[in-house]
């Protein structure tokens, strides 16, 4: 049965809008040429490949269902579970249930605890186990490095054959398109001749290829970055960490921007009293420090949850509604920044002589903020959008830190990092739930700033000091 | 290199990382850790250890537990000698001592104190040598100067007496102070009440100023001479002696109210709840919470020997060694408030904790753990000569079911047996191995070990959820719970009357980052029976509200002794102490008219077989109505320096900072050694800084000469 | 410019009423004022009787915002809010839930914020703009390419990992500084090395990026190129002249967050046990004290509105064709 969470819903209408959008930038012109600049830089084509690759785990994490029970209701009806899983969790189940006792190293055999083991003959012993799932494949432990080459090549050569595959078909496609030869365009690709930064894209991809399938053959043999405290793959709490930082990167500017784009060219446009109280609020939203802020609204939110305890299904449905209230008070919090700088494109663009005569024809106030400011203000809207990304990214682990981040049951980088300060105080320390926090989050987070570099640059130059 | 030839200009032989200053490297000074700020210092208010850690050095109620024997055991401490008992019936004649808990009507406690044992000196005390105390009138001038406690020139002090007991009674019955144990009083001391109504209405007249309580009459206590006084309580409750050796019964000088009861001292932070003032082995010499409390001996303490006596280990492990010497041997204790983990273990693994703080939950990460629940230090940290400690604390977390609840609660046969079998299926032995580190022992009902009825062995075992096999207990197999289930109507977790799969509320408190692991645990536990558990996380006070309100269905929760009674627990089973009813400690609302008429037997019983007997037949029932999945009493583990002598867990005193003993001259090498400090990363910082100049300067020199061309 | 001040102070007055509401309705609709008696009051064997006496002991027996049961002007003046709120304009922060006087408090512990803020800030500005200008004066050469990507990087780390890092590395392993505590005097010079140190690491990475974007700017312009035209020196260009010049948009940017050095940072003065404003509070916040989160609140948003003044200020004096209007 499906099960569709609000940050679903809102999930799948913002990649139908970027999807519409996209179909009509790419009909006009002066839409696309800013794009085009993006795609001459190689840093931003490599990154975009990498996001791309994140926004794929994140989308598959969010169509969820529930699996159907085996037993049946008196009536004949099916019964269904309370857990609910994600298209993500079935693709990677594996790594969702072999689960050890509790703390393993990244590529470790055995716990990373003594244990009192009863041997055949009766006597004690305090060793280590070997893991239930963690080479449990290798008769002799010693034979792990053998093993881990032979995977990793498997998967490398794995991952070069599709790369091949798909490098060729999407060549070919290009090559039909703009009406140059296969052989050509490959070479001018080798070249980095194209326009459009192909080759950085493809060798991107390539590397891509190679760790995930490489990872995917580890994967089936060992905990590849170790297991937690319950003994639940790490490397599984990252993957669906990255659907929390997605969601809390991009929800939170898209359920402000209605509100900050409006008022901010109303303030603008309209100017008197109008622009008074506009000014009062967001002067008012900003100078309350904004941790308080987030914080209150989040017990808030708590008591609200508690109030409705009985409408939710499942724990899963709960830490949902609370990262989407997280989104909308970030969204208060940080809109004010773009609401301002909206209202001063504002005014200078009431000056400009067509806006004044659209006035002066009787045009509505309406019209002229749909068809005339709306438009000249949609890049700054664009660059606000991919700057804030990172930063809210970063956000929800210190805010995870101060404990009014996502719900503690959510998979969250922050929350990695929170219980992952406890683990370093253990001796011997115990540091891949860090680490592994840290690469994803890095990753992402590195990704999306070379990008956002390249997006301001293309759309406007001017901006650079932002 | 730098560093090193700049610490030996300046002198300075400590570490560079060493938190306090060189020159207090080789004091008797006892150094810990606090992570938060304790509420209340007033004895009348405080309630939680954190607080007791700090007020129980300070302040001295007339008993004390022993430090060594067990069981815990009750010693004089400012008594001179163990009060004695009287009985009365309701006429006021005396009973004799075996008089039957029915007949007696009152018990008179007369305590008789030590003579010489004097207050710390303070500025509440101080008089200018004709008996006018000096500071007791306060101008509005005088109060504008005085930021603390320090800014009184003169301390003065005076001896223990009668009266300030007496007085600090009457705090507890003060409406204004807040006690959190009124109610619990109101109904056991004389007159109790009564005096919390005259306060009261007096108060109304004259507004919340300083009220001079001796002026109040307490009709239960009666003062006999300058060191005796008697207390007198409605019918027998033995229980009363162990309060008389908690903080809320210390002694208070009434000075101490009248000085803190000037105006405008509280509105310059100088209040009761802030500078205590007490005649025990210590005072507080600087209480900055924000970042230090220091505690420093008292030199006006009475003196009190360390104790000659223990149990036969005690012997061996070197506990006795001080016998008989004068207490404290400590000059100073100093706590650094220390709120991350990260930081406060690692300055005690460099040595500059001695022990693992007051509050011990974080330090749970050092201890090897293993699943059958012993526990052993690292090899690294038995090196370093570091020792651990453990004991069962008088505590108990439990699973609670909520019994006015349709589905789980209610005393049908039904429910019994899914709560039965729910209680099989939660496997406590792996949640204490993974969440605790092994550091609790499985419940087998409500009394943990040490308290006067928990049995121990094949006798004391749960025999609705263990077996008994190869000496030890074992957890039922989970087809037994199975077989309940089935028995119950609930065949493989789906209700037969209705065909639908049986779904349970959990109510949960989700705080931490281990909260989701935890909760995904108690979710594949029920899973086991084909239970949907629904997980309700809230915050804590919305928890409470729904304690309070009795909405909850299954919960968790804990209850820590307030003395070694078995009254203390059993109590949180009786019916007429259900938290949804009557607002009491009795949250799953617990009610069966026979365990409550047994209650009412033994609670004013002396410990013996009767009592013994009573109590397992109470045990009996609730284990088998099983309002509660048992759940587990942790275990307190302290780490500490082979410095740090004197350590024995004593899980009802508060008060054993006067027993510790540090060896500075130790603490101080193995701190150098430890610490050594490694610099060559700061000299491949520079290097690495000075190679990357180099090309710099080189193409700047080549770009300064193309542009000068 | 004094008549300018003045009413920029006076439209401060409705803004800071605004804040005060916002923060009384958030804050009690999570907490009753039965909740905060029970977190003062404790957890065990507490009973109603007492929570109705400490509500009326400290006033929280009144209804929040509107008081229905009393006639006229009363019925906005006799409430929580307006008695806690407006004492709060002539900076009288009152006692805070559990006794103390805050504003003894926030004079207290304000020094340790400001201790590790301002070594922070003027040794980051230092670094920042050294890097900066290195970049700078090799501007579209691989050393300019690595070091814009060199701050990205650093900036795509999270401020948890740094603090996490710098500990484990120099206090753990290299045993070079205590590894968190304060204290007062010469003696708190010790502890503040390692967050300062943290702290102007973590903010290299925006820092010297926007630095060099300012650098940049002014090399273009006009000037710059006369003087090359006189035959100057690159380096001498970019010192004499462009540093000048660009220190105007530095400094005023610094000029904003001056007054809000004052609340502190939260993460790194809890991390590092720091009394300053910033846990204290977190403290508030996680001690349900209302008291002491509406002073911060309020604390906040008036140096928050204050810095905006100063920066407008900043930016006459700085230049003189600026108006104020």
């Amino acid at each position: 049965m499906l099960v569709l969470f609000w940050t679903d819903l809102l999930i799948f209408v913002l990649l139908a809008a970027a999807i519409a959008f996209s179909v009509y930038a790419y009909r006009r012109e002066h839409l696309r040429a800013p794009w085009r600049r993006v795609g001459r830089s190689r840093v931003a084509m490599g990154a975009l490949v990498i996001l791309s690759a994140y926004v794929a785990v994140g989308l598959l994490d969010s169509i969820h269902y529930r699996q159907e029970l085996e037993t049946r209701t008196a009536g004949g009806q099916s019964q269904y579970s309370n857990e609910v899983l994600s298209l993500f969790d079935w693709m990677v189940m594996p790594l969702k249930t072999r689960g050890e006792k509790t703390y393993s190293a990244p590529f470790a055999t055995h716990l990373y605890a003594k244990e009192t083991v009863e041997r055949a003959d009766g006597s004690q012993q305090r060793l280590y186990p070997r893991l239930v799932f963690g080479g449990a494949q290798l008769r002799d432990p010693a034979e792990r490095g053998a093993d881990i080459a032979q995977r990793a090549t498997i998967g490398a050569l794995k991952g070069s054959a599709l790369w091949l595959l798909v490098a060729t078909f999407v060549v070919q496609a290009a090559a039909w398109r703009s009406g140059t030869g296969f052989r050509l365009l490959a070479a001018e690709i080798r070249g980095d001749l194209t326009m459009t930064r192909w080759r950085a894209a493809l060798l991107t991809f390539l590397v891509l290829l190679v760790i995930v399938f490489v990872a995917a053959e580890l994967s089936s043999g060992y905990h590849i970055l170790g297991t937690d405290k319950v003994g639940e793959s790490v490397f599984y709490q990252t993957l669906k960490s990255i659907r929390t930082g997605l969601v809390i990167g991009t929800l939170t500017t898209l359920v402000m921007l209605p509100f900050a784009i409006l008022l901010g060219i109303m303030a603008g446009y309209f100017g008197g009293w109008v622009d008074d109280v506009i000014q009062y609020i967001y002067t008012t939203l900003n100078s309350i420090p904004g941790v308080l802020l987030i914080a209150a609204a989040v017990l808030m939110l708590q008591v609200y949850l508690d109030n409705r305890s009985a409408e939710f299904a499942s724990v899963a449905e709960r830490a949902d509604l609370r990262l989407l209230f997280l989104c909308l008070i970030l969204g208060v919090t940080s809109w004010t920044g773009l609401c301002r700088y909206l209202r001063g494109e504002s005014l200078k663009l009431r000056e400009i002589d067509y806006v004044q005569a659209a006035t002066a024809l009787g045009v509505g106030h309406f019209t002229i903020i749909v068809r005339h400011l709306l438009p000249n203000v949609m890049h700054i809207v664009l660059i606000t959008v991919v700057l804030d990304f990172s930063g809210l990214v970063l956000a929800e682990a210190v805010l995870s830190y101060v404990q009014i981040g996502v719900d503690p049951t959510m998979n969250s980088w922050g929350n990695m990092i929170n219980s992952a300060r406890l683990e370093m105080a253990r001796e011997p320390i115990v540091w891949w739930s860090l680490f592994a926090a840290f690469l994803f989050m890095f990753t992402l987070v590195l990704a999306a700033n070379l990008f956002s570099d390249a997006v301001r640059d293309a759309f406007d130059p001017r901006l650079r000091n932002r | 290199m730098a560093v090193a030839a700049a610490m030996s200009v300046f002198g300075v032989d400590a570490r560079l990382n060493n938190p306090y200053p060189a020159e207090e490297s080789v004091d008797n000074i006892v150094y810990s850790s606090f992570s938060e700020r304790p509420k209340h210092l007033d004895p009348a208010r405080a309630y939680s250890s954190d607080e007791y850690g700090f007020i129980a050095q300070i302040y001295e109620p007339p008993l004390q537990y022993h430090f060594l024997e067990r069981p815990y055991t009750l010693v004089p401490l400012t008594a001179d000698g163990m009060p004695e008992v009287r009985f009365f019936d309701a006429s006021g004649k005396q009973l004799p001592d075996s008089a039957e808990a029915a007949v007696v009507a009152y018990t008179e406690y007369e305590v008789r104190l030590r003579p010489g044992v004097m207050y710390q000196p303070h500025p509440a005390l101080a008089h200018d040598g004709r008996g006018r105390y000096l500071y007791h009138d306060l101008t509005a001038k005088q109060v504008d100067s005085l930021r603390k406690l320090d800014d009184f020139a003169e301390t003065g002090s005076r001896g223990l007496r009668a009266d300030d007991y007496v007085y600090q009674i009457k705090r507890l019955a003060d409406p204004q102070t807040h006690s959190p144990i009124a109610g619990v009083m109101a109904q056991y001391i004389v007159g109790f009440g009564d005096l919390a109504e005259k306060i009261k209405s007096a108060r109304e007249q004259s507004g919340t100023g300083y009220l001079d309580l001796r002026e109040f009459e307490l009709s239960g206590v009666e003062v006999v001479d300058a060191h005796t006084y008697r207390v007198r309580v409605k019918r027998k409750y033995p229980q009363f002696l162990y309060w008389q050796a908690m903080p809320f019964f210390a002694a208070m000088p009434w000075e101490a109210d009248r000085f803190y009861g000037q105006p405008g001292l509280a509105e310059r932070n100088i209040t009761l709840d802030w500078y205590p003032i007490g005649t025990g082995p210590f005072m507080l010499a600087e209480n900055n919470p924000n970042l230090r409390m220091v505690l420093a001996r008292n030199p006006n303490f009475h003196g009190e020997a360390y104790p000659v006596s223990g149990e036969r280990e005690d012997e061996i492990a070197g506990l006795l060694e001080d016998a008989g010497a004068m207490m404290p041997f400590i000059d100073k204790a100093i706590y650094s408030l220390e709120k991350e983990s990260i930081p406060r273990w690692n300055k005690f693994l460099q040595g500059y904790y001695d022990n693992s703080g007051i509050s011990s939950d974080s330090f749970d990460q050092a201890i090897q753990f293993t699943t059958q629940g012993d526990a052993g230090l690292t090899e690294s940290m038995a090196e370093r000569g570091i020792e651990l400690t453990t004991s069962v604390q008088a505590s108990i977390f439990y699973m609670g079911f909520n019994m006015l609840d349709d589905n789980i609660g209610g005393g049908s046969e039904r429910a019994r047996k899914l709560r039965h079998a729910i209680s099989i299926a939660v496997d406590f032995e792996e949640f204490i191995s993974i969440f605790t580190n092994g550091r609790g022992v499985p419940a087998q009902g409500p009394l943990p070990p040490g308290i006067f009825g928990h049995r121990d062995g094949e006798e004391g075992i749960n025999p609705y959820v263990y077996d008994w096999v190869d000496a030890r207990p074992r957890r039922k197999p989970i087809e037994a719970a199975r077989q309940l289930m089935r028995e119950a109507g609930y065949d493989d977790g789906i209700d037969q009357q209705t065909g639908r799969p049986l779904v349970l509320h959990f109510e949960a408190v989700a705080r931490g980052p281990d909260d989701k692991a935890r909760l995904n645990w108690i979710r594949k536990q029920f899973d086991k029976l084909g239970i949907q558990l629904v997980v309700r996380s809230t915050d804590y006070n919305r928890f409470r509200e729904k304690m309070l309100k009795g909405t909850g269905e299954i919960f968790f929760w804990g209850w820590n002794a307030d003395y070694p009674d078995s009254e203390n627990f059993l109590f949180l089973l009786y019916g007429p102490n259900s938290k949804a009813k009557f607002n009491g400690e009795n949250a799953s609302n617990y009610a069966n008219p026979e365990f409550d008429g047994l209650f009412e037997k033994m609670k004013n019983m002396d410990n013996g077989p009767e009592r013994k007997r009573i109590i397992d037949r109470m045990v009996n029932i609730a284990r088998r109505d099983a309002p509660w999945l048992w759940g587990f009493h942790p275990k307190s583990f302290s780490l500490f320096h082979s410095w740090y002598r004197n350590v024995k867990p004593n899980l009802m005193a508060n008060n054993t900072l006067k027993y510790k003993r540090v060896d500075p001259e130790l603490r101080h090498r193995l701190r150098e050694e430890w610490n050594e400090p490694v610099l060559w990363p700061i000299g491949m910082v520079g290097g690495l800084l000075v190679l990357s100049v180099i090309p710099a300067v080189v193409s700047f020199r080549r770009r300064e000469r193309s542009t000068a061309l | 410019m004094i008549a300018y001040i003045v009413r920029r102070l006076l439209y401060a007055i409705p803004i800071l009423i605004g804040v005060n509401l916002l923060t009384f309705v958030l804050f009690f609709v999570v907490n009753t004022p039965d909740d905060i008696a029970r977190s003062q009051l404790g957890d065990r064997r507490v009973t109603q009787e007492a929570i109705d006496s400490w509500k009326a002991v400290n006033g929280y027996d009144r209804p929040i915002v509107f008081n229905t049961k009393v006639a006229g002007v009363e019925k906005l003046t006799n409430t929580i809010f307006f008695d806690k709120s407006v004492r709060l304009f002539a900076f009288d922060f009152g006692r805070s839930d559990s006794g103390r006087d805050i504003s003894y408090d926030i004079s207290q512990r304000m020094w340790p914020s400001l201790v590790i803020a301002v070594p922070t800030l003027l040794v980051g500005i230092l670094v920042n703009i050294t890097f900066a200008m290195l970049i700078a004066f090799f501007r579209a050469t691989y050393i300019d390419f690595w070091g814009v990507v060199l701050c990205v990087i650093l900036l795509s780390i999270s401020s948890l990992f740094y603090i996490i890092a710098g500990q484990y590395l120099l206090s753990k392993l290299f045993h070079l500084v205590p590894i968190s505590g304060y204290d007062t005097g010469l003696n708190a010079l010790k502890f503040l090395i390692l967050p300062v140190v943290i702290s102007v690491i973590h903010g290299i990475g925006s820092g010297t990026r926007w630095y060099r974007t300012i650098f940049l700017e002014e090399i273009g312009k006009d000037y710059v190129r006369t003087a090359r035209a006189k035959g100057l020196g690159e380096g001498i260009v970019l010192f004499r002249h462009v540093l000048k010049n660009a220190m105007i948009p530095i400094l005023t940017g610094v000029v904003v967050v001056l007054p809000l050095l004052f609340m502190g940072s939260l993460i790194t003065e809890s991390f590092f046990g720091i009394p300053g404003l910033g846990s204290y509070t977190i403290e508030g916040i996680q001690r349900q004290d209302f008291a002491i989160v509406r002073s911060m609140v309020f604390l906040g948003s008036v140096l928050y509105i204050f810095g905006l003044i100063l920066t407008d200020i900043s930016y006459t004096l700085v230049d003189p064709r600026v108006r104020f209007s």
